[in-house]
């Protein structure tokens, strides 16, 4: 008698041993294609800093070329997050607690489709309808707060300027950070909020008491993602700013982000221009990988805490 | 169509974590057998190991044999998925797969692993599994709806008939009444009464009176401590467990004592 | 006993639990009081609707703070402030949004004519445009070759990511144990989240530029480059729902003896399935509206290429960019504004009705669980 137990088909473990094998090969592809990102931008970028300083764009040197644009992308996030996290916050708090129920759920909605708008819709936006409203309050910032260096005139008669497209960018990453803080603020546990409101505390109270160190971890990785989406944004800054040099107005034209930068000149790039180019992008790429690193970093030191896992 | 069970000294390990020691059984093919005992003693985990479900889990591993008709289940070359097809298992919660209709939840074991079967014997076998597990005459108006659509204690048994479908030699059955009402509860002891003329069953059950009506023989297991291993304490002929027991703790857990 | 504690406070007349508070009417009258007042501030400096807005709006803020305060103590105050701070978030938000929602279907739906659809920009020139505004003929040229760039560059996109995107998932779900190598996918996973797309554009121009000789641009190598943005979503989102399907199914059909690669593929996958095909839609619509990285991979043409593999492309996203940064006569504008709204329009349905599909699906496929 033939043991019942061993005899079986070896088509059905092959079967299993193929599958898997395929699905960790699509893993490793994953991997692989990370790598070839970082090994092609590298041996792209490469000629640029091995060229004579004099050959870059500027003519004297990679570094000299890219500190500006750098602070530039840093300056277009930063008023992007300084407009977009305190609204987000209120709007996400205004549908996950403020709203009637029915009218909660399809602002989700819309906040989800808002979010997936496309960014040459706001930079088409931005650039015919927001700059040129933006020339008034433009040149009576120029006139009255003027010895503020931000505000330092004469304002631009395009409205095509820095803070423009930072107010373009808040609004692109509005929906995001709304979109995720909401989901957190919704997942508050209710047992904490009630007991917080049995306690006598005010709507205000109860948020700040329960909502807020629930979702502290979350918020920051919202407002982590929406730097990173506002540091990487390159249609809206290329369409509504004319750039240029580095300066400390916001309301003059000039500065430029490394996005944009690209966006522009590569159609008609080649050569070394190319590679400086390309090198600009392997930094935009280190920069939001420390950002999203830096976010993970605090989620991860936060989520004892809140309980949000 | 039923063979007995053996097993030689069997150790299950969880990792480092010994979770059942040195457990030795014979259980009779056409038989009843069930296995009581506290939380956590590793009847459940035991019950597992008979057909191997518990590689499952990441870190579990056993030592020592478990016999079928005298062949290893553990033994070199042995597909734990052959093991499976010929010693079926029913859950504690009923999980009937919520993307097929009933008729596709029976032939399940049959259509998954692609045997070509004709549509004729195919119906013959959803007919003769359902009026098996005792849910021929419920259901067989609408053969086509999703199994999720049922109670509870007809999700069970289709649970059953699509165990029976894959016709096993020996059917374990993990508190299949746990999740249950009084009413299914009966309808599933029913069943495994009838179930018993053509299939060994094996039976891990929370509830002492089930194990009284139910079983032939009765295994009782028990741990020492938190952190302990399981061990089996006692196993007999169901009466004796219940009236008679050789052993001080097995008295007390029947009588209710603890656990 | 319950008649007792009622009767205490009736002999005070004032009800206890009702002291302190402020009318209902109180906070209309700080409302109109403010408009007023704003509307005088505004006038000062110019009248402006959206100054007198401004102007009224933090007086009602500020001025309700006060007479909470004054009224009702400290605590209520604070709730009075953060909970206007919070409508006018809400209000603040909705400006802009709304503005780009209006500006999209005033500019763009006189656009919106079959020959914007069905027509390319071939043989378009400046003095087509020349001659339309002067004679008042409609405008001429569309965006079709934009179209089919879209849905061709997409396609292949989609083609790519999904057998990855969703092996990955598989792999890491069901089949890695925590290890190295998965810790591994999956926090590279999360970088190419947040890969700029722009240089995810600059990847592929390197890559087969390097292959291929500089500057190979085709629909295939912009299609490549959103890969790289679609795969991570479709991994993250199909992780999502594998993960949710309840473990008891797979032990089931183990249980019935059956392989765990049919398991995978019979059992775990279909029951998922509605969130995955959601997840994928979710992330077409993501990509779909790129332009960064078409710019620097496909290029741009005004005429039709069906050849995702040879040739340049033009998809609806760079369309609207070229026609709007460089019209094509730079002397009369509109009928190129009028086509990039179109466009934008067109692309903003498509997303849109993506959007939608995603939904439906999502509620259609579900598995019914439940009774």
């Amino acid at each position: 008698m033939s043991n019942t137990l061993t005899e079986s088909g070896s088509r059905g473990r092959a079967g299993d041993k193929v599958f898997s094998g395929i699905a960790l090969f699509a893993g490793c592809l994953i991997l692989f294609v990370l790598f070839c990102v970082a090994v092609f931008l590298l041996w792209q970028a490469l000629p640029t800093f091995t060229a004579d300083p004099a050959e870059i764009t500027g003519g004297s040197g990679f570094w000299t070329y890219i500190w500006p644009i750098v602070i530039g992308t840093l300056i277009a996030a930063a008023i992007a997050l300084l407009i977009a996290t305190p609204i987000s916050i209120g709007v996400a708090l205004f549908i996950s607690h403020y709203a009637p129920r029915k009218l909660s759920q399809g602002l989700g909605y819309v906040i989800d489709l808002l979010a997936a708008i496309p960014s040459v819709v706001y930079g088409a936006w931005g650039m015919t309808v927001l700059a040129p409203a933006l020339v008034g309050p433009y040149v009576w910032l120029a006139e009255n707060a003027g010895w503020i260096p931000i505000f330092a005139g004469p304002a631009s008669q395009t409205g095509k300027t820095m803070l423009t497209a930072g107010i373009v960018l808040s609004v692109m990453v509005l929906p995001i950070i709304t979109s995720l803080s909401r989901e957190i603020f919704l997942q508050t546990p209710k047992l904490h909020e009630e007991a917080a409101l049995a306690m006598g505390a005010t709507r205000w109270e109860m948020i700040r008491m329960t909502v807020f160190p629930f979702a502290r971890a979350g918020i920051i990785s919202a407002i982590m993602l929406g730097l990173g989406r506002a540091l990487g944004e390159t249609m809206a800054v290329a369409m509504v700013l004319s750039g240029g040099g580095l300066i400390a107005s916001l309301i003059k034209s000039g500065n430029q982000t490394i996005a944009a930068e690209i966006a522009l000149n590569f159609p008609e790039a080649f050569g070394l221009r190319l590679a400086e180019l390309i090198a600009a992008g392997l930094v935009l790429f280190v920069i939001t990988l420390a950002v999203n690193m830096v976010a993970r970093w605090i989620v991860s030191r936060h989520k004892e805490f809140s309980g949000a896992n | 169509m039923s063979k007995r069970i053996d097993v030689n000294d069997l150790n299950v390990y969880y990792g480092n974590f010994r979770a059942v020691e040195g457990v030795n059984i014979n259980i009779e093919a056409r038989s009843v057998t069930a296995f009581i005992g506290p939380s956590g003693c590793g009847k459940s985990t035991f019950l597992r190991t008979l057909n191997r479900m518990h590689e499952v889990l990441p870190g579990a591993r056993v030592e020592g044999e478990v016999l079928l008709d005298g062949e290893n289940l553990y033994g070199p070359g042995v597909d734990p998925v052959t093991v499976r097809s010929q010693i079926g298992m029913v859950f504690q919660r009923p999980n009937p797969f919520p993307t097929m209709s009933i008729r596709d939840n029976v032939l399940a074991g049959v259509k998954l692993n692609n045997k070509r079967i004709s549509k004729s014997d195919a119906d013959a076998l959803v007919e003769k599994s359902l009026t098996g597990a005792n849910l021929w005459n419920e259901v067989k108006d609408r053969l086509d709806k999703p199994g999720s659509g049922l109670s509870g204690g007809q999700q069970q048994r289709l649970c059953i008939a699509r165990a029976i479908a894959v016709s096993p030699q020996v059917i374990l059955m993990d508190e299949p009444c746990s999740a249950l009402d009084p009413i299914s509860t009966l309808a599933i002891e029913d069943l495994i009464e009838e179930l018993k003329t053509e299939y060994t069953v094996v039976i891990v059950t929370h509830n002492m009176q089930q194990a009284a009506r139910v079983s032939d023989k009765t295994a009782f297991f028990n741990i020492a401590g938190t952190g302990k291993p399981g061990k089996l304490i006692e196993y007999n002929d169901t009466p004796t467990i219940f009236n008679n027991p050789s052993e001080k703790s097995t008295e007390d857990y029947v009588s209710g004592r603890f656990g | 006993m319950s008649q007792t504690a009622t009767r205490t406070p009736s002999p005070l007349r004032k009800n206890t639990l009702t002291k302190n508070q402020l009318p209902k009417w109180a906070i209309w009258a700080v409302l109109a009081g403010s408009l007023v007042l704003g509307a005088a501030v505004s006038s000062l400096i110019g009248f402006h609707v959206v100054g007198w807005a401004l102007f009224s709006a933090v007086i009602f803020v500020i001025a309700g703070f006060l007479v909470t305060l004054s009224v009702e103590g400290e605590r209520k105050a604070k709730d009075r402030f953060a909970s206007n701070m919070i409508y006018a978030a809400f209000i603040v938000a909705l400006v802009p949004l709304v503005s780009v929602i209006w500006t999209v279907l005033e500019k763009g739906l006189p656009g919106m004519t079959s020959n914007f659809l069905f027509t390319s920009m071939n043989g378009m020139t400046g003095v087509v445009d020349n001659e339309t505004v002067e004679n008042g003929t409609p405008v001429l040229g569309g965006a079709y070759h934009g179209i089919v760039g879209t849905v061709l560059i997409t396609f292949w996109a989609t083609v790519i990511s999904v057998p990855v995107g969703l092996l990955t998932a598989v792999y890491l779900v069901e089949y890695s144990r925590g290890g190295p190598l998965s810790r591994g996918i999956t926090f590279f996973v999360d970088v190419m989240t947040g890969i700029p797309s722009i240089v995810a554009g600059l990847f592929a121009a390197a890559l087969f530029g390097l292959i291929f000789g500089p500057s190979t641009r085709t629909g295939f190598v912009a299609a490549v480059a959103l890969s790289v943005l679609m795969i991570p979503v479709v991994v993250r989102s199909t992780e999502e729902m594998l993960k949710i399907v309840p473990n008891e199914l797979r032990e089931a059909s183990y249980a019935l003896g059956v392989r765990k690669w049919r398991t995978i593929i019979k059992v775990v996958v279909p029951t998922a399935i509605s969130g995955i095909a959601s997840g994928v839609t979710l992330a077409i619509a993501r990509v779909i509206g790129e332009t960064a990285p078409l710019l620097v991979t496909a290029g741009f043409v005004n005429s039709i290429n069906f050849n995702a593999f040879a040739g340049w492309m033009t998809t609806l996203p760079t369309f609207i960019y070229r026609q709007l940064m460089n019209p094509t006569s730079p002397t009369n504008i509109d009928p190129s504004a009028q086509r990039a709204w179109a466009a934008a329009l067109l692309l903003i349905l498509i997303v849109m009705l993506l959007n939608l599909i995603a939904r439906v699906i999502a509620r259609l496929f579900a598995p019914k669980t439940g009774r």
